[in-house]
């Protein structure tokens, strides 16, 4: 089964969704929108690094992830904001990053590759290190699911309950630079934010409670990542943008549902009422 | 004892909000806060709370102790979907017995399934304290817990406080600027202007000085809470012009 490269493909997207659905909730609930993209640029770095000391690109673009997250973690609230502290961590590390490349002598690597990702050539090696990656971060979110929650909805009241703020948003972010890692070959430096993003959004118009989001996000995303594929293979377009066009359309047609279904509902009621 | 602060002071920035503040809550004991806006209320109880490190001083809290935290207000973020239900059970699970009891102990009419961005202030302001109840805490901290409600509702309010108190043999730490109602039901009020301005039973404190000069300026608009001193406020008219 794992032989075919259809199906190598469809089980990593489908453990990527699957990491990426619940850290996508949070990043939207805690609007840290620009977390995903400041980490997936700052991963360029990580791809220079293992090409250098010749590691698995996994294991550097892990590396610089973390070290970004928890940077980041630490400086957030002393007088910078979120936002601008990511902004200047995701440029420099993506420029650092793209002339360390070019420094390299003798090595001509294909940038669009880990730009976009190139989810047909995952390997039994990548799949076990894209599920082993996924499997860990929904333990872990699994595991601080409440207290991440109540973090986000009021630290004051975390703390009141014994629950460190701080020290939740460290193991999100942890969590966080995981996902960036193991899904960079999959969609790629550039799509991840919006395989973070989009499926989370997309969910968030269906959800009376943050769990049933989670599990939404969750479906839209696989259904994205199995249906993005069949496309690419169809038409012979770029697999990773795809799927992020799928998730896409995904984002706009359930909302134009939604909307038009609720329109209808109030017409409906609106008549009763005059009835 | 529940809870003890000791020479306590906060900084904020280069701010100093809070001055060698000392306190102390035993069980079954109302503690009431009172002050004038930016007296460092807030600042007080999100301190005893942990959300804030004091500068010089020290907190000392029983072993074990369970705190419910009522804030003065609650800003949800519309991207997050949240029943009444689930954030009752925010962190702990609960059961629906226990719930609906807290509920009703609460005052709270059937909203369980409510989106909890639907409610109005006072519902919200209910449910908050619903879920702080039902931990069964040690010690309840309420921030403006009456803020926004009528003086009926304040009234209710106030006697549920008093029922809580007594079916949970709870300490309780009340932050107000709601005068009389506050004073009558709290063993000792502090009267907080950055610094302790003044503290004891309420009778005292009601006719100190200090107090009087503090909330001075509230006897145009609010002439009703303190009908009682209307003759001591005539004379310290000057004090309240300087102040």
């Amino acid at each position: 089964m794992l032989d075919d490269f259809l199906m190598r493909a469809a089980l990593a997207g489908v453990g990527v969704s699957l990491a990426a659905a619940p850290l996508g909730c949070f990043i939207v609930w805690r609007r840290m929108a620009y977390f995903g993209d400041a980490t997936a640029h700052a991963a360029m770095l990580g791809v220079a690094l293992s090409l250098t000391l010749s590691t698995p690109i996994f294991a550097g673009v892990l590396m610089i992830s973390l070290l970004m997250a928890v940077t980041v973690s630490t400086l957030s609230g002393r007088g910078y904001a979120m936002d601008t502290l990511l902004g200047v961590m995701a440029h420099s590390a993506l420029a650092v990053g793209l002339v360390a490349v070019s420094f390299l002598s003798g090595v001509r690597i294909d940038l669009m590759a880990y730009l976009f990702g190139d989810i047909l050539a995952v390997g039994k090696t990548d799949l076990a290190v894209i599920w082993g990656g996924a499997a860990l971060v929904l333990v872990m979110i699994g595991y601080r699911w409440s207290a991440l929650l109540l973090s986000t909805l009021s630290p004051d009241l975390a703390l009141a309950s014994g629950i460190s703020p701080r020290r939740e948003q460290l193991v999100l972010t942890i969590a966080l630079a995981i996902v960036v890692a193991v899904a960079i070959k999959v969609v790629g430096v550039l799509l991840i934010a919006a395989m973070l993003i989009i499926p989370a959004a997309t969910a968030r118009r269906f959800s009376r409670t943050p769990e049933a989001m989670a599990v939404m996000a969750a479906i839209i995303g696989v259904c994205a990542n199995i249906a993005g594929l069949a496309l690419s293979y169809h038409f012979d377009s770029p697999t990773g943008p795809t799927i992020v066009c799928v998730v896409a359309f995904l984002f706009v047609a359930l909302n134009v549902v939604n909307a038009v279904f609720r329109r209808t509902n109030r017409q409906l009621s609106n008549g009763q009422n005059v009835a | 004892m529940l809870i003890q602060a000791h020479n306590l002071s906060v900084q904020i920035g280069k701010n100093r909000i809070l001055k060698n503040i000392d306190l102390q809550v035993d069980r079954g004991q109302i503690v009431t806060v009172i002050g004038p806006n930016g007296s460092g209320k807030s600042t007080l109880l999100k301190t005893l709370i942990g959300a804030l490190q004091p500068s010089e001083g020290e907190i000392i809290r029983a072993p074990g102790l369970s705190i419910g935290y009522v804030p003065q207000r609650l800003h949800i973020d519309e991207t997050l979907p949240m029943t009444v239900q689930r954030f009752l059970q925010l962190p702990n699970r609960a059961s629906t017995d226990a719930i609906r009891e807290t509920m009703a102990q609460a005052g709270l009419p059937e909203l369980l399934r409510q989106q909890l961005m639907s409610l109005s202030g006072g519902q919200l302001q209910r449910v908050l304290l619903a879920r702080a109840l039902l931990e069964k805490p040690d010690l309840l901290l309420l921030d403006e817990p009456t803020q926004g409600l009528d003086r009926r509702g304040t009234a209710d309010f106030y006697r549920q406080i008093e029922q809580i108190r007594q079916s949970l043999n709870c300490g309780v730490i009340m932050v107000s600027h709601d005068l009389q109602v506050v004073m009558r039901r709290s063993e000792w009020v502090i009267c907080l202007n950055g610094h302790v301005c003044c503290e004891g039973k309420p009778e005292l404190v009601s006719s100190s000085a200090e107090y009087r000069a503090l909330f001075g300026f509230d006897e145009d608009d609010e002439s009703l809470a303190l009908y009682s001193h209307r003759g001591h406020y005539q004379g310290s008219g000057d004090i309240r012009e300087a102040g």
